[in-house]
């Protein structure tokens, strides 16, 4: 799956968030750091058709996503979407927020919908916390429910922003390997982390984002050793500092 | 979640104390009216049962019409408030100002003697409804407002996520939250339409507070009749709050949950 962005930009309240953004990714799992404020979330919601930029062109494997009310429900069904916290319909137990976009957005039928979401409940140990209410669940299983219902329907991509940055470490691992397993099964992600380790050594490519555009972007074994730019060795100085 | 409290208090304990407190304003009120040196005597209100039952018939016709009306104002003024074309905005608001800015005495002879005479509503017992409508309406507008504006955004998000159409996510996230959130207030506005519309009598629509200022022309036994019918509205919201709290049930997960733990 290829990505193109084509000078990409978006302004908040007269604030310029991305400045004509450009490049083009072969996405298998690709991490987006760099400092907050920075436009990764706002970058990663134009990718995820939840915001449509104020110019600039998107193309998914060299076709332009139009950012119409018309064509942007059944885009967005196709790409999974993890935010970093309360990912959950609240008025909705586990299973049903598994169910809902099954039912509602994919008009899969109940019966079905119910095997696949108990097949995932038990592959990532879920089961008991299938009839409780996401105010019932600590943040991890939040999460770890938020990506099962993302990717029950087979998302052709998933999207997550910061899904651990809301969470304690303990916490964060779990989310994190469950991830991991995914993208081993062949999953295409695109992850927004602070979560160093994690991009360093399950993505293959590293984007970093800073100052409203892509600072620099490659393979991740390589700009974590080699950082060609002084913005992100001069990021990187800074978050390891304290690294154990 | 919270375990403080949970502690159930004894049977014994619920009823020596609800005994208690019955004896206590049952007494207060029994030496009240003993000593002003009334005799209360409740047999004369019995030949008027059939007037007394089609007063309490209308006012609960009226109340459940109101109910239904000022639902349906009370929605579309709530969405109006916010509205981006700021001429239905701002209409939204000065209703929803004007009416809770006013007594409802002065709203049914305004309405009544002047707007409803300019339209041509000539039958009372529509512009009774109609009257009582609008001054709930804005009430439960802003109940609906606080609702809506309650709900974390982020769930919208999530449903545009998820790839939900607008009227899915209206069906499906903001009307069951909506609902689980405004209940209680919703059924504390009914009760307080069933009560406003006494004040209907001044336009002489004959519901309960009406018939009942009949029959006190007629037998001049003021403090039964009134003690009567209180007793009569206190029943129907009564009725109101305890329909009110299975609706609750229904909707309210969180309760929904601790039910079962």
């Amino acid at each position: 799956m290829n990505i193109e962005l084509i000078n990409i930009s978006k302004t908040f309240q007269e604030e310029l968030v991305l400045k004509d953004v450009s490049g083009s990714f072969d996405i298998h799992s690709i991490a987006v750091i760099g400092p907050s404020g920075g436009g990764k979330s706002t970058l990663l919601r134009i990718i995820g058709g939840l915001l449509a930029p104020d110019s600039g062109t998107l193309k998914i494997d060299g076709e332009s996503i139009e950012f119409s009310k018309k064509y942007l429900p059944s885009y967005r069904r196709n790409i999974g979407f993890v935010f970093q916290s309360r990912g959950l319909f609240e008025h909705l137990t586990a299973m049903e927020n598994m169910l809902l976009p099954l039912v509602h957005a994919f008009a899969i039928n109940k019966t079905q919908a119910m095997e696949i979401s108990s097949k995932l409940f038990e592959r990532f140990g879920l089961t008991d916390e299938k009839n409780k209410y996401p105010f019932q669940l600590s943040g991890g299983q939040q999460q770890r429910i938020a990506i099962a219902r993302a990717v029950a329907v087979k998302p052709k991509l998933l999207l997550l922003d910061e899904p651990t940055s809301a969470l304690d470490p303990e916490y964060t691992a779990e989310v994190l390997n469950m991830l991991g397993e995914l993208q081993n099964d062949g999953l295409k992600t695109i992850i927004v982390t602070h979560e160093m380790g994690f991009a360093k050594n399950a993505c293959e490519q590293v984007v970093f984002l800073a100052n409203k555009q892509i600072i620099e972007s490659g393979d991740s074994s390589q700009i974590f050793k080699h950082p060609q730019t002084e913005e992100l060795q001069f990021f990187l100085n800074k978050i390891l500092e304290w690294k154990v | 979640m919270k375990e403080t409290g949970s502690k159930e208090p004894s049977l014994a304990n619920k009823a020596a104390s609800a005994i208690f407190v019955a004896v206590v304003l049952i007494g207060f009120l029994w030496f009240s009216v003993s000593s002003v040196g009334l005799e209360l005597d409740f047999t004369t209100l019995y030949q008027y049962r059939q007037r007394l039952w089609e007063g309490f018939l209308m006012t609960v016709i009226i109340s459940v019409a109101s109910l239904m009306v000022s639902l349906i104002i009370g929605s579309l003024t709530a969405i109006g408030q916010n509205s981006r074309i700021l001429v239905i905005s701002y209409f939204c608001r000065a209703y929803v100002q004007i009416i809770r800015g006013t007594p409802l005495l002065v709203q049914i002879y305004f309405f009544y003697y002047i707007i409803g005479m300019a339209w041509g509503v000539n039958n009372r017992y529509i512009a009774g409804v109609l009257i009582l409508s609008i001054f709930e309406g804005a009430y439960i507008s802003e109940i609906i407002r606080g609702g809506l504006a309650s709900i974390d955004r982020q769930q919208y998000e999530v449903a545009k996520s998820i790839g939900l159409t607008r009227t899915k996510t209206l069906q499906l996230v903001t009307v069951p939250i909506l609902m689980a959130r405004i209940l209680p207030a919703l059924a504390g506005q009914f009760a307080s339409i069933i009560k406003d519309s006494s004040l209907l009598s001044v336009i002489a629509v004959i519901e309960l507070t009406q018939t009942v200022q009949e029959i006190s022309a007629d037998n001049f036994r003021m403090f039964e009749n009134y003690l009567f019918v209180g007793v009569l509205y206190f029943i129907l919201t009564v009725s109101v709050s305890i329909l009110s709290g299975l609706l609750e049930r229904r909707y309210n997960h969180e309760y929904r949950v601790n039910q079962y733990q």
